[in-house]
Protein backbone atom coordinates (compact mmCIF):
# COMPACT_ATOMS: atom_id res chain seq x y z
CA UNK A 1 0.00 0.00 0.00
CA UNK A 2 2.86 2.51 0.78
CA UNK A 3 4.45 1.66 -2.33
CA UNK A 4 3.36 4.59 -3.94
CA UNK A 5 4.31 6.73 -1.21
CA UNK A 6 7.96 5.65 -2.02
CA UNK A 7 10.04 8.90 -2.80
CA UNK A 8 11.01 7.61 -5.90
CA UNK A 9 7.56 7.26 -7.77
CA UNK A 10 6.24 10.28 -6.24
CA UNK A 11 9.25 12.82 -7.37
CA UNK A 12 7.82 12.56 -10.70
CA UNK A 13 4.24 14.18 -9.65
CA UNK A 14 5.99 16.42 -7.13
CA UNK A 15 8.65 18.19 -9.33
CA UNK A 16 6.30 18.88 -12.41
CA UNK A 17 3.29 20.01 -10.37
CA UNK A 18 4.52 23.53 -8.63
CA UNK A 19 4.63 25.11 -12.10
CA UNK A 20 0.37 24.26 -12.54
CA UNK A 21 -0.13 24.65 -8.34
CA UNK A 22 1.19 28.24 -8.85
CA UNK A 23 -0.78 29.30 -12.16
CA UNK A 24 -4.62 27.57 -10.03
CA UNK A 25 -3.04 29.92 -7.10
CA UNK A 26 -2.86 33.14 -8.85
CA UNK A 27 -5.95 32.21 -10.89
CA UNK A 28 -8.27 31.56 -7.77
CA UNK A 29 -6.40 34.30 -5.50
CA UNK A 30 -7.61 36.53 -7.89
CA UNK A 31 -11.27 35.39 -8.12
CA UNK A 32 -10.99 35.97 -4.27
CA UNK A 33 -9.27 38.92 -3.75
CA UNK A 34 -12.20 40.63 -5.95
CA UNK A 35 -15.19 38.88 -3.82
CA UNK A 36 -13.91 39.77 -0.82
CA UNK A 37 -12.23 43.01 -1.30
CA UNK A 38 -14.88 44.60 -3.79
CA UNK A 39 -18.01 42.63 -4.47
CA UNK A 40 -18.66 40.61 -1.32
CA UNK A 41 -21.01 42.97 1.15
CA UNK A 42 -20.15 44.88 4.31
CA UNK A 43 -21.55 43.16 7.34
CA UNK A 44 -24.75 45.40 9.49
CA UNK A 45 -22.33 45.84 12.55
CA UNK A 46 -18.49 45.80 11.55
CA UNK A 47 -19.18 47.87 8.46
CA UNK A 48 -16.27 46.70 5.88
CA UNK A 49 -13.61 45.58 9.28
CA UNK A 50 -15.53 41.90 8.37
CA UNK A 51 -13.12 41.97 5.03
CA UNK A 52 -10.36 40.77 7.40
CA UNK A 53 -12.05 38.02 8.19
CA UNK A 54 -11.39 36.48 4.43
CA UNK A 55 -7.58 36.68 5.16
CA UNK A 56 -8.24 35.74 9.03
CA UNK A 57 -10.46 32.91 8.96
CA UNK A 58 -8.51 30.73 5.95
CA UNK A 59 -5.49 31.40 7.47
CA UNK A 60 -6.61 30.18 10.81
CA UNK A 61 -8.35 26.87 9.82
CA UNK A 62 -5.37 25.89 7.45
CA UNK A 63 -2.58 26.34 10.30
CA UNK A 64 -4.66 24.21 12.45
CA UNK A 65 -5.57 22.18 9.81
CA UNK A 66 -1.74 21.66 8.88
CA UNK A 67 -0.91 20.68 12.54
CA UNK A 68 -3.29 18.08 12.40
CA UNK A 69 -1.81 16.22 9.79
CA UNK A 70 1.65 16.77 10.93
CA UNK A 71 0.45 14.74 13.68
CA UNK A 72 -1.37 12.11 11.94
CA UNK A 73 1.57 12.02 9.68
CA UNK A 74 4.07 11.54 12.37
CA UNK A 75 1.75 8.78 14.15
CA UNK A 76 1.64 6.69 11.01
CA UNK A 77 5.38 7.39 9.88
CA UNK A 78 6.07 6.11 13.70
CA UNK A 79 3.75 2.74 13.45
CA UNK A 80 4.33 1.99 9.88
CA UNK A 81 8.05 2.90 9.95
CA UNK A 82 7.96 4.75 6.88
CA UNK A 83 10.30 7.55 6.37
CA UNK A 84 8.61 8.99 4.16
CA UNK A 85 5.43 10.44 6.31
CA UNK A 86 8.27 12.29 8.37
CA UNK A 87 9.58 13.70 5.63
CA UNK A 88 5.85 14.95 4.22
CA UNK A 89 5.18 16.38 7.56
CA UNK A 90 8.48 18.00 8.22
CA UNK A 91 7.65 19.52 4.46
CA UNK A 92 4.16 20.72 5.51
CA UNK A 93 5.11 22.48 8.68
CA UNK A 94 6.51 25.99 7.11
CA UNK A 95 3.52 26.85 5.31
CA UNK A 96 1.46 25.78 8.44
CA UNK A 97 3.67 28.61 10.65
CA UNK A 98 3.03 31.12 8.53
CA UNK A 99 -0.19 30.81 8.20
CA UNK A 100 -0.32 30.50 11.81
CA UNK A 101 1.51 33.99 12.03
CA UNK A 102 -0.67 35.73 9.70
CA UNK A 103 -4.09 34.12 11.53
CA UNK A 104 -2.23 35.97 14.93
CA UNK A 105 -1.44 39.17 13.18
CA UNK A 106 -4.79 39.55 11.43
CA UNK A 107 -6.64 39.10 13.78
CA UNK A 108 -4.92 41.55 16.19
CA UNK A 109 -5.91 44.28 13.70
CA UNK A 110 -9.02 43.09 13.35
CA UNK A 111 -9.22 43.09 17.02
CA UNK A 112 -8.79 47.23 17.16
CA UNK A 113 -11.67 48.28 15.67
CA UNK A 114 -14.34 45.37 16.83
CA UNK A 115 -13.25 45.24 20.09
CA UNK A 116 -10.91 48.21 20.77
CA UNK A 117 -7.71 46.64 21.40
CA UNK A 118 -4.79 44.51 19.89
CA UNK A 119 -4.48 42.12 21.88
CA UNK A 120 -6.39 40.32 24.53
CA UNK A 121 -5.30 36.99 26.87
CA UNK A 122 -8.08 35.12 25.40
CA UNK A 123 -8.51 31.49 25.66
CA UNK A 124 -9.06 31.04 21.56
CA UNK A 125 -5.78 33.81 21.25
CA UNK A 126 -3.91 32.89 24.02
CA UNK A 127 -3.74 28.80 22.31
CA UNK A 128 -3.25 30.33 18.43
CA UNK A 129 -0.04 31.59 20.30
CA UNK A 130 1.11 29.06 21.91
CA UNK A 131 0.35 26.73 18.84
CA UNK A 132 2.95 29.31 16.86
CA UNK A 133 5.38 28.80 19.82
CA UNK A 134 5.01 24.81 19.14
CA UNK A 135 5.67 25.05 15.23
CA UNK A 136 8.37 27.08 16.11
CA UNK A 137 9.78 24.34 18.22
CA UNK A 138 8.64 21.64 15.92
CA UNK A 139 10.66 23.59 12.79
CA UNK A 140 13.51 23.85 15.35
CA UNK A 141 13.63 20.34 16.33
CA UNK A 142 14.20 19.38 13.27
CA UNK A 143 17.25 21.37 12.77
CA UNK A 144 18.40 20.22 15.89
CA UNK A 145 17.87 16.12 15.67
CA UNK A 146 18.09 14.43 12.81
CA UNK A 147 16.24 11.78 14.21
CA UNK A 148 12.68 11.84 13.15
CA UNK A 149 11.47 9.65 16.92
CA UNK A 150 12.35 12.53 19.12
CA UNK A 151 10.61 14.98 16.32
CA UNK A 152 7.74 12.76 16.89
CA UNK A 153 7.26 12.99 20.59
CA UNK A 154 7.54 16.55 20.35
CA UNK A 155 4.41 16.56 17.60
CA UNK A 156 2.45 14.57 19.23
CA UNK A 157 2.70 16.26 22.56
CA UNK A 158 1.46 19.22 20.85
CA UNK A 159 -1.58 17.71 19.53
CA UNK A 160 -3.51 18.32 22.71
CA UNK A 161 -3.63 22.08 21.83
CA UNK A 162 -5.61 21.51 18.47
CA UNK A 163 -8.61 20.17 20.18
CA UNK A 164 -8.23 22.86 22.68
CA UNK A 165 -7.83 25.88 20.19
CA UNK A 166 -11.22 24.71 18.43
CA UNK A 167 -13.28 24.07 21.73
CA UNK A 168 -11.92 27.31 23.82
CA UNK A 169 -14.75 29.25 22.12
CA UNK A 170 -16.91 26.65 23.46
CA UNK A 171 -15.63 25.91 26.74
CA UNK A 172 -15.05 29.41 28.10
CA UNK A 173 -16.20 32.46 28.10
CA UNK A 174 -14.23 34.49 25.48
CA UNK A 175 -14.29 37.93 23.44
CA UNK A 176 -13.63 35.88 20.72
CA UNK A 177 -16.97 34.92 18.97
CA UNK A 178 -18.00 31.34 18.43
CA UNK A 179 -17.25 29.44 15.07
CA UNK A 180 -20.20 30.77 12.51
CA UNK A 181 -19.55 27.91 10.11
CA UNK A 182 -20.33 24.01 11.22
CA UNK A 183 -20.22 21.15 8.94
CA UNK A 184 -22.60 18.98 10.83
CA UNK A 185 -25.80 22.32 11.42
CA UNK A 186 -26.58 25.03 9.25
CA UNK A 187 -24.20 27.77 9.10
CA UNK A 188 -24.86 31.28 10.39
CA UNK A 189 -23.10 33.30 7.79
CA UNK A 190 -24.79 34.36 5.19
CA UNK A 191 -23.96 32.88 1.61
CA UNK A 192 -23.13 35.99 -0.16
CA UNK A 193 -19.89 36.08 2.65
CA UNK A 194 -19.75 32.56 2.81
CA UNK A 195 -18.23 32.34 -0.69
CA UNK A 196 -15.82 34.75 -0.53
CA UNK A 197 -14.68 33.13 2.38
CA UNK A 198 -14.42 29.35 0.80
CA UNK A 199 -12.96 30.83 -2.38
CA UNK A 200 -9.56 32.59 -0.50
CA UNK A 201 -9.58 29.17 1.36
CA UNK A 202 -8.88 26.98 -1.38
CA UNK A 203 -6.37 30.05 -2.76
CA UNK A 204 -4.78 29.50 0.43
CA UNK A 205 -4.81 26.11 0.51
CA UNK A 206 -3.66 26.01 -2.63
CA UNK A 207 -0.83 28.01 -1.45
CA UNK A 208 -0.18 25.81 1.25
CA UNK A 209 -0.12 22.78 -1.36
CA UNK A 210 2.75 24.46 -3.94
CA UNK A 211 4.86 25.88 -0.47
CA UNK A 212 4.65 21.88 0.83
CA UNK A 213 5.73 20.69 -2.63
CA UNK A 214 8.67 22.94 -3.63
CA UNK A 215 9.83 22.22 0.10
CA UNK A 216 9.47 18.22 -0.37
CA UNK A 217 11.52 18.37 -3.35
CA UNK A 218 14.00 20.28 -1.65
CA UNK A 219 14.02 18.03 1.08
CA UNK A 220 14.36 15.04 -1.24
CA UNK A 221 17.41 16.73 -3.08
CA UNK A 222 19.21 16.84 0.11
CA UNK A 223 18.79 13.32 0.97
CA UNK A 224 19.62 12.49 -2.48
CA UNK A 225 22.98 15.09 -2.02
CA UNK A 226 24.23 13.10 1.09
CA UNK A 227 23.64 10.05 -1.33
CA UNK A 228 26.37 11.33 -3.86
CA UNK A 229 28.65 11.86 -1.20
CA UNK A 230 28.64 8.09 -0.40
CA UNK A 231 29.11 7.03 -3.86
CA UNK B 1 -14.53 54.96 -6.53
CA UNK B 2 -11.62 54.56 -5.95
CA UNK B 3 -11.44 56.61 -3.27
CA UNK B 4 -14.84 54.63 -1.38
CA UNK B 5 -12.94 51.41 -2.41
CA UNK B 6 -9.42 52.56 -0.11
CA UNK B 7 -11.27 54.28 2.53
CA UNK B 8 -14.24 51.23 3.09
CA UNK B 9 -16.31 53.28 5.96
CA UNK B 10 -13.06 54.42 7.52
CA UNK B 11 -12.01 50.74 8.12
CA UNK B 12 -9.48 50.94 5.17
CA UNK B 13 -6.28 50.92 6.52
CA UNK B 14 -7.45 47.54 8.93
CA UNK B 15 -8.40 45.42 5.85
CA UNK B 16 -5.60 46.81 3.54
CA UNK B 17 -3.00 46.17 6.31
CA UNK B 18 -4.18 42.71 7.09
CA UNK B 19 -4.41 41.93 3.41
CA UNK B 20 -1.04 43.40 2.58
CA UNK B 21 0.77 41.65 5.41
CA UNK B 22 -0.76 38.10 4.38
CA UNK B 23 0.44 38.72 0.17
CA UNK B 24 3.75 39.85 2.02
CA UNK B 25 4.11 36.74 3.85
CA UNK B 26 3.05 34.45 1.09
CA UNK B 27 5.38 36.36 -1.10
CA UNK B 28 8.63 35.90 1.29
CA UNK B 29 7.48 31.98 2.42
CA UNK B 30 7.65 31.68 -1.24
CA UNK B 31 10.99 33.41 -1.77
CA UNK B 32 12.45 31.96 0.96
CA UNK B 33 11.69 28.24 -0.28
CA UNK B 34 12.01 28.86 -4.21
CA UNK B 35 15.94 30.36 -2.36
CA UNK B 36 16.50 26.87 -1.01
CA UNK B 37 15.25 24.78 -3.47
CA UNK B 38 17.68 25.67 -6.23
CA UNK B 39 20.53 26.29 -3.98
CA UNK B 40 19.62 22.11 -3.19
CA UNK B 41 19.40 21.34 -6.96
CA UNK B 42 22.67 23.57 -7.51
CA UNK B 43 24.71 21.63 -5.23
CA UNK B 44 23.12 18.02 -6.57
CA UNK B 45 24.25 19.26 -9.84
CA UNK B 46 27.76 20.56 -8.68
CA UNK B 47 28.60 17.40 -6.96
CA UNK B 48 27.26 15.31 -10.06
CA UNK B 49 29.74 16.98 -12.23
CA UNK B 50 32.56 16.68 -9.83
CA UNK B 51 31.91 12.01 -9.98
CA UNK B 52 33.76 9.99 -12.39
CA UNK B 53 32.02 8.31 -15.01
CA UNK B 54 31.62 4.68 -13.03
CA UNK B 55 30.16 7.10 -10.03
CA UNK B 56 28.17 8.84 -12.23
CA UNK B 57 26.76 6.09 -14.54
CA UNK B 58 25.87 4.25 -10.98
CA UNK B 59 24.23 7.51 -9.91
CA UNK B 60 22.27 7.93 -13.06
CA UNK B 61 20.69 4.34 -12.49
CA UNK B 62 18.24 5.74 -10.06
CA UNK B 63 15.65 7.39 -11.02
CA UNK B 64 15.07 10.56 -9.46
CA UNK B 65 18.28 11.30 -9.57
CA UNK B 66 18.11 11.41 -13.63
CA UNK B 67 15.26 13.71 -12.88
CA UNK B 68 16.73 16.00 -11.09
CA UNK B 69 19.22 16.42 -13.45
CA UNK B 70 16.18 17.01 -16.29
CA UNK B 71 14.92 19.28 -14.12
CA UNK B 72 17.78 21.21 -13.11
CA UNK B 73 18.86 21.77 -17.03
CA UNK B 74 14.93 22.81 -17.70
CA UNK B 75 15.09 25.80 -14.89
Amino acid sequence: MFKFFQPNKIFQITSKAPKYVLFLFIVVLSVGLTEALILSPEDYKQSDAVRIMYVHVPAAWISLGIFSSITLLSISGFVFKNKNFFLISKSLAPSGFVFNIIALVTGSIWGKPTWGTWWAWDARITSMLILVLFYAMYLISWRIYENEEKVFKISTIVTINVPIIKYSVDWWNTLHQPASINILSKSSIHSSMLFPLLIMTAAFALFSLLIFLMKYNTELIKIKNKGLDRL
Amino acid sequence: MINELLFMNGYGVYVLSAFSFTLLSFTALYLVTKIQFVKEQSKFVAKFGSLNAEKANSAKSQRINKEILANATNN
